[in-house]
């Protein structure tokens, strides 16, 4: 499977039609996927229809959008008013939306081929795809270890080169970590970049959606695909969509990368460390001009993270009630029993926890304690970006303290599970864009990533800056074993 | 011990949901419509299915603004949403949004006419949120929700409890509803469920010198000024019997507690203590953005801030001097009140425009069960029909008449007199002819109105009854009786 912008290119200039390329997609998840696991669902017909539908505009001359043909994959928290929109989770494993997402449309707008929904942690709540109700997913790189989460579907299959890109939510890294750990492209834009309406909520002022690509310009042309003001999101936000591909050729001077030692402390497995400041010395070598930073509250993001995250998604997910649509409990004798049991059948241990958690946070007589603390922290942890940006154009850090881990490892210990997202969190917090680019390899052959994060609505320097490591290294262009029977050119 | 030996102060605090008067609900798009097929006025949005997001109406914000303005409010510069979560079929997000710690207005006061009198009551705060949806009961083996009414725009107002009877309760919502309804920020229809009410009331109760409270009762949902009214009254006697009966029936023993009114029965019934009440964990919505009020917004919101009904009501007293009740009841409708003031502003009489809408047109009304303004006549004339009463042209019978016809008919008044005869004759010849026919007709009557001190009022009267009879209602009575006084002396004299 070919990257986005050659299919995308090759379609354009009747190389190839979409057909081709969608029939392509439909091998390489037959062939691969039974393995990976990375689909929840996918409609082979359906985008088959779609493609000819595209390819009959083609042979008419008619007006073609950015991604015409195009097959991907997205995640199944976006709603799509085709099949079903599951979260992974038994409680809307039947459940079809009445109505497509804002990215849905955009996608749809731009000609792309939507071939299936991939596969996450049950309502986007982990870091390994293993809290899915419904599945397990594997990395591509490893079958015997995770592929991070909770886009983890997304990224396995963009990995595996099942599609050439998709898209993923990320909350506290759920884009960021499972693209380092599957060794590809991932970006989650700031908050407000993309509207979020028809992205089934979990943290509502962390949600953020982004692609998964192959490499830094794929990831390029798909945001500006998505990016840009939705009336029926109140918090995305009116600013203007650069064309965040034409960016990626601009002339770079004088590149001032921060290097915040907190990124860098203990917990950080050596070969991720070697791999980052590998990837930082190349920069050096461009020119580029390495500025230590400080992120102080670094140490406070996961306490505050699972505080505000949990807050928000216990009272995100209240509606799942079994009395509306869903999940719905039969033994039950009464409406009170009902909730209770739809709720306790319905959802995963994860999510049950996340729910008390937050539930916790919010009760008469704590909420100033948990909740109100965790806010003032993340106003602390927004500031120390801010003055560490009056300093530098990007930061540059791991993605995750270790490359991915075994599957069933961190399964029974959801606090080690939790800290592994110590690097991804405060972006989150922030609203902050953070991209992860592959850096390098561990002695096991598993893919490290790089993160570089920008300042608010600095996605176009951010990509660009991406980008030029990618023109100096071939990390990204690296496939995983498990494909090499399933790959087609 | 009899409730004569207390000093009883009732204290009682109003919180009130007013829903608005906008076309579309308070977070989505769909129609607000009373009674239309369950579940036909639904959305995602409204229904919270996944992934949905909450997008605020302006209008209703615009005028949440305008009420709280005339409520004397403070606007917040910057005010936010909220969720309050609490578990109800009819609730399908289970929250509520809602406005906590930072409503959008507050502090502010109401001016209600108590009899003679003008009660202040201090406004606590006002603030926005979205209604429920409703269950349905009627089977008992099932529940059925219907959710066209989820994300109607409400408005809460929570007073200070300085109201002090079930008279001043009732003075106090009636008069918002005027107000809300003036303003148009509402419909305010009873039938519509548009008002719902909720009393907060206890009674401090001074025993030799020492002041007992009894416990705070909140009477939930109610939808009607009477059972208000009914529910204030009976919470009052009941809470003090209870103090009486039981010492420790007080608010720093029982707290508050939540008590159901029974509109058959007329008594209130208990429903939970604050021991059992919900802890609602508020947080601030993250799917809306807080609301920053400029001064520029603010200010074109309270430049279109009409007249208040209280305002305009003594301004008609004083240029149009009607009383204070004619007033009243004229200014109780602002389209009928300014279905007044155009028909003035036309060239109608005030004092005879004010009497013939109050003793006329205010009875026909009430028999079709619509105000003046929905009769649907004209101002035009209005004015003219109060005019030809004021000048003599026709008198207050013909008036009567005429104002049947235009019930009916687009003609005008004077065209109506002229068609029906019923222009008043002014010549004091005809009418002298009609007085010396009836007086030659009736001796009988005659003579008692002549020389008898018993029966001369009545005669009186009935000779000016023959007169404008045979004038067939024409002539004008202040001159017939002139003239029937003047012959009537002249035969006294002899």
């Amino acid at each position: 499977m070919a990257a986005l912008t050659d299919i995308r290119d090759a379609i354009r200039s009747r190389a190839c039609s979409s057909r081709e390329a969608v029939l392509a997609c439909i091998e390489a998840i037959q062939a691969c996927d039974p393995q990976l696991k990375a689909f929840v669902s996918y409609d082979g017909d359906r985008a088959i229809e779609r493609a000819e539908e595209i390819d009959e505009q083609i042979e008419q001359g008619q007006p073609l959008g950015p991604l015409a043909g195009v097959p991907i994959a997205v995640k199944d928290n976006l709603c799509t008013s085709f099949g079903y929109t599951t979260c992974s989770s038994k409680m809307l494993e039947h459940f079809a939306a009445p109505y497509d997402a804002h990215v849905i449309q955009c996608l749809n707008a731009a000609g792309a081929v939507i071939i299936g929904k991939t596969n996450l942690d049950e309502f986007a709540m982990g870091s390994s795809t293993e809290n899915s109700g419904l599945f397990q997913t594997k990395n591509p790189w490893d079958v015997s270890r995770v592929p991070g989460g909770s886009s983890g579907g997304s990224a396995a299959a963009v990995a595996a080169r099942l599609v050439p890109a998709a898209l993923g939510s990320d909350t506290g890294g759920s884009i960021r970590q499972p693209a380092s750990f599957c060794g590809v492209t991932g970006l989650k834009p700031t908050y407000g970049r993309v509207s979020r309406y028809g992205l089934v909520a979990y943290g509502s002022s962390l949600d953020q959606i982004g692609p998964l690509a192959q490499d830094v310009r794929d990831a390029a042309l798909l945001l500006g695909v998505i990016a840009g003001h939705d009336p029926r999101d109140s918090t995305s936000v009116q600013h203007d969509v650069p064309d965040y591909v034409a960016a990626l050729d601009a002339p770079l001077t004088h590149v001032r990368i921060g290097v915040p030692a907190e990124y860098f402390g203990e917990g950080l497995d050596p070969e991720v460390r070697a791999a980052v400041e590998a990837a930082l010395d190349v920069y050096r070598q461009r020119g580029a001009e390495l500025v230590p930073v400080h992120l102080p509250h670094l140490a406070y993001a996961i306490a505050c993270y699972y505080l505000i995250a949990t807050a928000e998604a216990s009272s995100n997910l209240a509606r799942y009630d079994g009395v509306h649509y869903g999940y719905r409990s039969e033994k039950v004798t009464d409406y009170v029993d009902l909730y209770c049991a739809s709720r306790q059948e319905g959802f995963g241990p994860e999510v049950r926890r996340r729910i008390m958690l937050g539930t916790f946070a919010l009760s008469s007589g704590y909420y100033d304690a948990y909740y109100l603390k965790a806010l003032k922290v993340r106003t602390l942890i927004r500031q120390d970006f801010e003055k560490a940006f009056e300093a530098c154009d990007v930061i540059a850090g791991p993605v995750a303290p270790t490359p991915a881990f075994r599957l069933g490892e961190k399964a029974s210990d959801p606090l080690s599970m939790y800290l592994a997202d110590i690097y991804t969190i405060s972006v989150n917090l922030a609203g902050l864009p953070g991209i992860s680019i592959p850096c390098g390899r561990s002695a096991d052959g598993l893919p490290i990533g790089l993160q570089l994060m920008g300042p608010h609505f600095g996605e176009a320097p951010l990509l660009r800056i991406a980008h030029e490591y990618q023109r100096e290294t071939d990390w990204h262009t690296r496939t995983p074993p498990v494909c090499a029977n399933g790959t087609k050119e | 011990m009899s409730t004569r030996d207390l000093e009883t102060k009732p204290v009682i605090g109003l919180e009130i949901h007013v829903q608005l008067a906008t076309r579309t609900k308070l977070f989505c798009g769909c129609p607000l419509e009373f009674g239309a097929e369950p579940n036909s006025r639904v959305c995602p949005v409204c229904l919270g299915m996944p992934g949905v997001l909450p997008v605020m109406n302006r209008t209703a914000f615009e005028l949440a603004v305008r009420a709280a303005t005339a409520l004397h409010c403070d606007i917040a510069r910057f005010t936010k949403w909220d969720r309050k979560s609490y578990y109800y079929p009819d609730l399908p997000k289970n929250y509520q949004i809602s406005q906590y710690d930072l409503p959008f207005s507050s502090d502010g006061y109401f001016d209600v006419p108590v009899g003679e009198t003008t009660k202040r009551v201090r406004i606590l705060r006002v603030h926005l949120e979205e209604d429920a949806g409703k269950n349905l009961h009627d089977n008992p083996a099932v529940t059925l929700v219907d959710l066209n009414r989820t994300g109607t725009p409400l408005l809460e107002i929570v007073t200070q409890p300085d109201i002090e009877s079930a008279d001043e309760a009732y003075a106090f919502c009636t008069e918002l509803q005027k107000l809300v309804t003036y303003l148009g920020v509402s419909e305010a229809n009873m039938q519509m469920g548009h008002m719902r009410f909720e009393p907060n009331i206890n009674v401090h109760i001074t025993r030799d010198g020492v002041v007992y409270k009894t416990p705070i009762v909140e009477v939930k949902n109610l939808n009607s000024f009477r059972s208000v009214r009914g529910a204030v009254m009976y919470e009052i006697e009941r809470q003090i019997q209870d103090w009486l009966a039981d010492p420790t029936y007080t608010l720093e023993n029982r707290g508050k507690e939540n008590r159901g009114w029974n509109d058959t029965r007329e008594i209130t019934e208990f429903q939970r203590s604050k021991e059992e009440a919900h802890d609602y964990r508020y947080f601030p919505e993250p799917d809306l953005v807080p609301v920053e009020i400029s001064e520029a917004w603010l200010a074109e919101l309270q430049a279109d801030i009409p007249e208040l009904p209280l305002d305009r009501q003594q301004r008609l007293q004083d240029e149009v001097e009607l009383s204070a009740a004619d007033a009243a009841t004229i200014v109780g409708d602002r389209a009928t009140a300014d279905l007044f003031e155009a028909a003035i502003a036309a060239g109608g009489h005030g004092i005879t425009l004010g009497k013939q809408f109050i003793s006329f047109w205010l009875r026909r009304a009430k028999e079709r069960n619509t105000s003046i303004a929905g009769l649907g006549i004209d101002a035009e004339r209005l004015g003219e029909l109060s005019r030809l009463t004021a000048d003599g042209t026709i008198n207050a019978t013909a008036a009567a008449r005429i104002a049947e016809h235009m019930l009916d008919s687009a003609d005008t008044p004077m065209a109506i007199a002229q068609r029906e005869g019923l222009i008043q004759v002014k010549d004091v010849g005809q009418m002298q002819v009609w007085v010396d026919e009836a007086f030659a007709a009736n001796a009988k009557a005659v003579q008692d109105a002549v020389s008898n001190p018993k029966k001369q009022q009545r005669a009186r009267g009935f000779l000016t009854g023959q007169v404008m009879k045979l004038s067939a209602g024409q002539a004008d009575p202040k001159i017939v009786g002139e003239l029937i006084d003047k012959k009537l002396a002249e035969l006294a004299a002899g």
